[in-house]
């Protein structure tokens, strides 16, 4: 039995859980939060040194090679995250079914396109095209 | 409901009993630091829009970037600047608080309550400090 099988047999047969996937979304939700704490102090610190700063030394800063990897990894960790906490608070509050697929839907769709928006901006101003 | 209902026997149904919720529960700071969690969470979903809109500005041009500054220097934008770091430590140290008791520790009374303190504390302490040092980052009294 894997370590992070906390389903019971009957719960792994009939898929349960409320967003129809188990335990996978409590285990990632721990992993990405530990992700989180060394990369949001990395940000942060980021951040307070670009303040004052012109748009070109922003975009020269933002560019370079280490800052774009931690901001790339904090985007995709949070992202991830908070799609994550966000299907939580769907599956507690929204129990009619077509609403809570619907919200469900418009969460995926939320975080991929904050992800992908974010990624992009970062590797564009990466790799100066 | 229907499961239940398909295998009952044809006596009328009574109104259950309900267990104990929340309005009824003394007002504990350890209960509001959960809220706070959620909440800040939720803050931190739409806050991130923030983060998006910086990095596309950056990624635009200098006249996004001036639009993006201008508005994080009106008194609406200052808020919404400092409630977003607010809820992002907040979240953190929350975050850690669950850590903690995720590997089984930090269950004890006196422990719940002094994490529930520390997590609050902590969280306005470390959003001034990170304000007061951007602040003096930014070039300090003008």
């Amino acid at each position: 039995m894997n370590l992070h099988e906390m389903r019971t047999p009957m719960g792994r047969v009939r898929g349960l859980g409320s967003a129809r996937s188990g335990t996978r979304a409590f285990w990632h939700q721990r992993m990405t939060s530990v992700a989180a704490v060394p990369l949001t102090i990395a940000m942060i610190v980021i951040l307070i040194s670009l303040l004052g700063r012109s748009h070109a030394a922003v975009v020269q800063i933002l560019g370079s090679p280490i800052v774009a990897i931690i901001t790339v990894l904090f985007v995709l960790t949070t992202v991830y995250h908070m799609w994550i906490g966000m299907q939580e608070i769907i599956v507690d509050y929204v129990h009619e079914d077509k609403l809570k697929l619907a919200t469900l839907m418009a969460n995926t769709f939320y975080a991929v396109t904050l992800g992908f928006a974010c990624v992009f901006a970062i590797l564009k101003l990466s790799f100066g095209v | 409901m229907t499961e239940l209902q398909a295998g009952s026997t044809a006596a009328p149904r009574r109104p259950r009993p309900l267990s104990p919720h929340i309005q009824i529960y003394k007002l504990m700071l350890t209960y509001v630091m959960s809220g706070f969690h959620r909440i800040s969470g939720a803050a931190l979903y739409f806050g991130t829009l923030l983060v998006a809109w910086w990095l596309i500005a950056a990624v635009a041009g200098p006249n996004a970037y001036a639009n993006f500054e201008w508005f994080i220097s009106t008194l609406i934008g200052r808020l919404v600047l400092f409630g977003y770091t607010w809820a992002l430590l907040h979240h953190m140290l929350g975050g850690i608080r669950h850590l903690i008791w995720d590997v089984g520790l930090g269950f004890e009374p006196n422990e719940r309550e002094f994490l529930a303190l520390a997590t609050i504390v902590g969280s306005i302490s470390l959003t001034l400090i990170v304000w007061v040092i951007g602040y003096l980052a930014a070039g300090g009294p003008r």
